[in-house]
């Protein structure tokens, strides 16, 4: 009887262990875990933070959906990976022997590094612990500043200000998220957040966070402005939890390097999820990503492989939807290029895979806050950003997915932007008929 | 009394199950990210979430199709889709 194992668990690993034990009955699968709470849903954070949830709702699965699952719960953390002996040594000093492995252990944000970085009012956002930390120190009459970018760091600035709580936003550049909106796009989502009461303070850094007895009283900036806060959210991006494949000598780039299968460098050794780096077909290149549906399906592929099922995963053209200052944005495919300067690593709910553009045509339809940006290549769709509406989202999602052939409509397109919305519906609906694929 | 409210339910149980004969609310499972705001959100308690992240439609037969899960959820997974059983 086989012995998996599988460190980590978050949606990676857990879609791994549902996976393995369907494949495998007989199995003793044990799940090594780290923080105190069951499983839950890690971006539902950001609505329990902006309290449109409560936290008992994110816990995803049930008592009984676990239990019929039969793993072997181990709460602790895995110190060290001896790949030739095939043991896992767990902090408390016991060692796991498994037949076969998988490294989940996602992202955890990177710290700041700026003096008093350390002092207690200084949050990050990576789990539920940073959350209920946040909402302790949030309320009425109190004081944040944010820095950082991409999702996260509106995610925090969001729930702030849900919660009452008067919230500077530092830039470092011009603009918010660079690499991936355009101009216009990073415009709209800037009145928005003004409009919220949201202070942005544009090309701001941070030279210290400034503390009375261990405890944030306000921030320091480089030009020598001093602001008083109680929260100093930081989101400057995340990192792979890298150290156990590092100590054990597995081939790492940004992330573990993973072949087809999933498999790492070390035989038997698996890694999914944040922790892993994974060639990009449309790109070629090995990119991280930080995505939900990205872990899930390759937490689900890594359990299938390691129950012997050689199926060659293949990296799905990235997806996320998010609320930038209130307005329902989807991204999809490659929609900008170069760094963002308000981050220091990949941020969560990202994908490396955005910033890759290609040479491809722009063309942009929009209406008031209602806006939709398509990056158009040779004969297919690359990417695409659809803002407020959603109508075109689905659709677009299933074009560049699938690269559908949009030549009959492409030379219509760049003619005439205002007839995006109609021309794409139109080829979409024709385009579903004759495809085979399900739509879902 | 008693026979009005009776007809009453009756009448609710009718355009239930003609909504439903109508259409259903289906996922669109890659935007899910199991937040659970849906099933929160149901006025009769289905565990939408639970469809959801499979990609199953909602085939409760208790479903309003009132649209309030469709509406709730931040990332635009849910839509109606017709189902046209009888067109």
């Amino acid at each position: 009887m086989r012995h998996y194992v599988i460190v980590g668990s978050g949606i990676a690993g857990l879609s791994a262990a549902e996976v393995l034990r369907e494949r495998d009955p007989r199995a003793t699968i044990s799940l090594i875990y780290e923080e105190s709470h069951s499983f839950y849903s890690r971006p539902g954070l950001a609505y329990l933070l902006a309290d449109l949830v409560p936290e008992e709702q994110l816990f995803a699965r049930t008592r009984a959906e676990l239990r019929d699952l039969r793993l072997n719960w181990v709460h602790a953390r895995a110190a060290q990976l001896l790949p030739e002996a095939h043991q896992v040594v767990l902090s408390n000093g016991q060692g796991l022997t498994y037949d076969r492995l998988l490294i989940a252990t996602g992202s955890t944000a990177v710290p700041p590094d700026f003096p008093g970085g350390d002092l207690a009012g200084v949050v990050k956002f990576d789990n539920l612990d940073d959350v209920r930390r946040i909402l302790k120190l949030a309320g009425r009459g109190r004081t944040a500043v944010v820095i950082g970018g991409g999702i996260t760091a509106l995610e925090l600035v969001g729930g702030l200000r849900a919660r009452g709580v008067r919230t500077h936003y530092f830039l470092r550049g011009d603009r918010y998220w660079a690499n991936v909106l355009d101009e216009a796009e990073s415009h709209i989502v800037q009145e928005r957040l003004k409009a919220e009461g949201v202070v942005i303070h544009y090309r701001t850094e941070i030279k210290a966070a400034l503390g009375r007895k261990k405890t944030l009283a306000g921030v320091e900036t480089t030009t020598g402005e001093k602001l008083p806060c109680h929260i100093l959210g930081v989101a400057i991006g995340v990192r792979p939890r890298l150290e156990l494949a590092q100590q054990a000598g597995l081939k790492l780039d940004r992330g573990i390097l993973v072949d087809e299968f999933l498999r790492t460098s070390a035989p038997d050794v698996f890694a999914a999820g944040d922790v892993a780096q994974v060639r990009d077909p449309r790109s070629g290149r090995a990119i991280l990503d930080t995505l939900w549906s990205t872990a899930l399906a390759q937490g689900r592929a890594a359990g299938a492989n390691m129950a012997d099922a050689r199926l060659p995963y293949v990296k799905q053209v990235p997806l996320n939807v998010t609320q930038l200052a209130g307005l329902m944005t989807t991204i999809i495919g490659a929609v900008g290029s170069g760094r963002d300067p308000d981050l220091v690593t990949i941020s969560r709910g990202n994908s490396e895979a955005w910033s890759l553009l290609p040479q491809a045509q722009v063309i942009i339809e929009k209406h008031d806050v209602n806006r939709v940006r398509l990056l158009v290549g040779e004969h297919t769709l690359v990417g695409a950003l659809v803002m407020g509406d959603q109508v075109l989202s689905r659709p677009l999602h299933r074009l560049i997915a699938e690269q559908a052939d949009i030549t009959p409509i492409r030379a219509a397109l760049g003619a005439n932007p205002a007839s995006t919305v109609s021309l794409i519906s139109e080829f979409y609906e024709k385009w579903e008929r004759d495809h085979d694929t399900p739509a879902h | 009394m008693r026979i009005i409210v009776q007809v009453d339910t009756l009448l609710s149980d009718l355009k239930r199950y003609q909504a439903l004969s109508e259409g259903h609310v289906v996922p669109d499972a890659v935007r899910c990210v199991q937040c659970g705001i849906c099933s929160y959100n149901c006025p009769i308690g289905i565990d939408v979430r639970s469809h959801a992240w499979r990609g199953l439609p909602i085939d409760d037969s208790h479903c309003l199709t009132c649209g309030e899960c469709i509406a709730r959820c931040p990332r635009s997974t849910l839509r109606f889709e017709r189902t046209h059983l009888f067109p």
